[in-house]
């Protein structure tokens, strides 16, 4: 079958190296994301396993076969790109059968197939038109419809959902979950959206500046993440962090003052301190507390997040019940609790103090 | 109306130099012609009204005429294709990001800006004598080259290689279109399992059509109008045995040659009828092989 299995990748551009020897087991049947800023290499990966890119060093292998002087066409994979890439001058149903022409499959089998993938995309009143003719969420059904109609061993997708606007996007985020638990195929998957990359990846694989930061299941990069990176990229809004100074005994916070910590912390160095929005408690409490003063209020209907401005002129993000009223400038008491946060070391590495009990 | 001229009112202030150049300049002679077309006139006597006489004559008695459309549509036929195929094999070629394409575009676009010119003609001329250049590079190979240019069966040829010589025009509007042509669709189509040959007719074709069609109609119109290489390498007269008299020639020797110039004109309409109807057929075909992008339906 068809895992993908990256050994030590390297890409460059001239002198320019931008993926700095990559290893990574994609398992057979998983919905694989690449989450990371833009220009971090997701899509140049994903070129390099398509076929589109070369390879400068290491291996590619898509099940046993090591795959980096094979042509995309052989590896028996299908591509879905961002700006759709439908052949504008042919109409749905070429389009569709495109490929499987190409394959020298016999004419009945190739309308039958395109039939049925456009059953389950509901493109069926479509395909005698042409792309032009069609609305950005049409043309992307299309373009999905192309890669499926191929039965690959193995799908990509590069950004496919970013042209789209975001009401549209929430809908194909839906069919495509639905898609890969009807097809149950491999699928790797590029995006910089982090929520698209946890609500439809088995796993994750956060990559910044050509390396992998972490790789882990959508629960674990939110509730471990490995390191500074990783916690303030994935998770949105983004995790507050608090530099803090590590002594005997414990911690010592700026505005919120001392902690204690298990034994195992380091007693000296700085760390940083992270905490989500949602691990503060307002009010009086935990083991720390201090007060603010709200500078901006986000209302979302079913959350709230208060910027609020610490005594030392720090900013932290934190989320409050929709339910409750609060007013710009109002002074407010935050507390937070020692074993609900992350800390990280002066590298940026996660300091696993409380990690067993979570 | 309002709107009309608030949708295309400034194209057509662009336009004004151009309409001063036509209105003022280039349309009474135009009409003069049509006039003189049906006309003895020898510059020294006034115009004498001959009705139809001349394209009577034309159709019906001038076996030179004949032999100068001959000419002149084996020449369209030949050189139009064979150049657009040429420019067109040479734009791919330098779209594919060579190393100092600038200079390789320059470099193929130099015969156009030469190739109109008088210059390059006499030179094209030395080049194919039968003691030129040509002959003895293949008298080096072992082969006797042919009289080129006095040789009824290989004159016409000579100038055809000349015309699609002069490909650099084409070349770059070639260029600009396959610029234009998404690269994504190609890799695409590489995925989709599409030979390079089958993403040559599949893909670029069709989506160059709009400009292959653009370049056809600009080409074959140039092509009938050919007159200056004809002229030259002809020396004038359209010589050898008539096999170089395009119709453009003849047309210059009767006005000027033999001061005919009522026939002359009538000729020039028929050339300009021909060019007419071949855009017209060449529009009218475009809407069965030419996709456009943008329009609407």
């Amino acid at each position: 079958m068809s895992g993908v299995n990256l050994n030590k990748v390297v890409k460059t551009y001239g002198d320019l190296e931008i993926i700095h020897g990559i290893d990574l087991e994609v398992h057979d049947g998983e919905f694989l994301v690449l989450v990371g800023p833009s220009g971090c290499g997701k899509s140049t990966l994903l070129r390099m396993i398509a076929g589109l890119e070369e390879i400068t060093d290491g291996t590619i292998s898509i099940g046993d076969r090591i795959v980096n002087d094979v042509p995309a066409a052989q590896r028996n994979l299908s591509m879905v790109f961002q700006s759709y890439a439908l052949y504008p001058h042919m109409t749905v149903r070429k389009n569709l059968a495109f490929g499987l022409g190409n394959l020298k499959m016999p004419k009945a089998e190739i309308a039958k197939r395109v039939a049925e993938v456009a059953k389950i995309l509901q493109i069926e009143e479509l395909l005698e038109r042409k792309p032009r003719q069609l609305s950005g969420g049409q043309k992307q059904r299309v373009a999905i419809g192309r890669s499926i109609v191929r039965e690959p061993e193995l799908f990509l997708f590069d950004e496919p959902l970013s042209n789209l606007d975001a009401e549209l996007r929430v809908q194909m985020r839906v069919e495509l979950a639905g898609l890969y638990q009807r097809l149950g195929t491999t699928m790797i998957y590029v995006t910089h959206d982090q929520i698209e990359a946890m609500t439809l990846a088995t796993r994750i694989v956060v990559l910044q500046a050509g390396i992998i930061e972490q790789v882990g299941t959508p629960f674990d990069l939110y509730n471990f993440p490995q390191n500074k990176f990783v916690a303030t990229f994935i998770g949105s809004p983004k995790m507050n962090m608090i530099e803090g100074t590590a002594n005997k005994s414990g911690l010592l916070l700026p505005d919120f003052g001392q902690i204690s910590l298990p034994k195992n912390a380091p007693k000296s160095g700085n760390i940083h301190f992270g905490i989500r929005p949602e691990q503060f408690t307002i009010g009086k409490g935990g083991d720390a507390t201090s007060t603010g003063k709200i500078t901006l209020i986000e209302y979302l209907g079913s959350e709230l997040f208060l910027y609020i401005t610490l005594p030392s002129g720090h900013v932290v993000l934190v989320q409050a019940s929709s339910q409750t009223q609060y007013k710009t400038g109002e002074e407010l008491t935050l507390s937070l609790t020692a074993k609900n946060a992350h800390y990280f070391g002066e590298d940026n590495l996660r300091i696993p103090l409380y990690d067993e009990k979570k | 109306m309002k709107k009309f001229f608030a949708k295309n009112g400034p194209g057509y202030f662009f336009l004004i130099p151009w309409f001063i150049g036509f209105f003022c300049l280039a349309l009474g002679p135009i009409l003069y012609s049509l006039y003189l077309s049906f006309t003895k006139y020898n510059i020294f006597k006034p115009p004498k009204w001959i009705g139809l006489e001349n394209y009577e004559f034309m159709f019906l008695y001038d076996d030179r005429f004949w032999k100068s459309l001959e000419v002149t549509f084996s020449y369209v036929f030949m050189s139009v294709p064979g150049k657009l195929i040429f420019a067109l094999a040479v734009a791919m070629l330098l779209d594919k990001g060579m190393r100092a394409i600038g200079f390789y575009r320059a470099l193929f676009y130099l015969p156009s800006i030469l190739g109109g010119s008088i210059a390059v003609a006499i030179l094209w001329k030395q080049l194919f004598e039968y003691n030129g250049v040509i002959n003895s590079l293949l008298a080096k190979i072992g082969i006797e080259g042919p009289y080129w240019l006095n040789d009824p069966n290989y004159s016409l040829y000579t100038l055809v290689m000349l015309g699609m010589w002069q490909f650099g025009s084409p070349m770059l509007i070639f260029i600009a279109g396959l610029r234009a042509i998404p690269r994504e669709l190609y890799e695409a189509a590489e995925i989709d399992a599409a030979s390079k040959w089958k993403q040559f007719y599949a893909i670029t074709v069709p989506l160059l059509a709009p400009v292959i069609f653009f370049n056809l109609v600009l080409q074959m119109i140039d092509a009938f109008k050919t007159f200056s290489s004809a002229f030259i390498i002809s020396g004038g007269a359209g010589a050898p045995l008539d096999s170089l008299n395009f119709i453009t020639v003849y047309l210059y020797n009767e006005a000027f040659a033999f001061y005919r110039m009522g026939y002359a004109s009538s000729l020039a309409w028929i050339l300009m009828l021909i060019i007419a109807v071949f855009t017209g057929v060449a529009f009218f075909s475009s809407r069965y092989w030419v996709h456009y992008e943008n329009e609407r339906d």
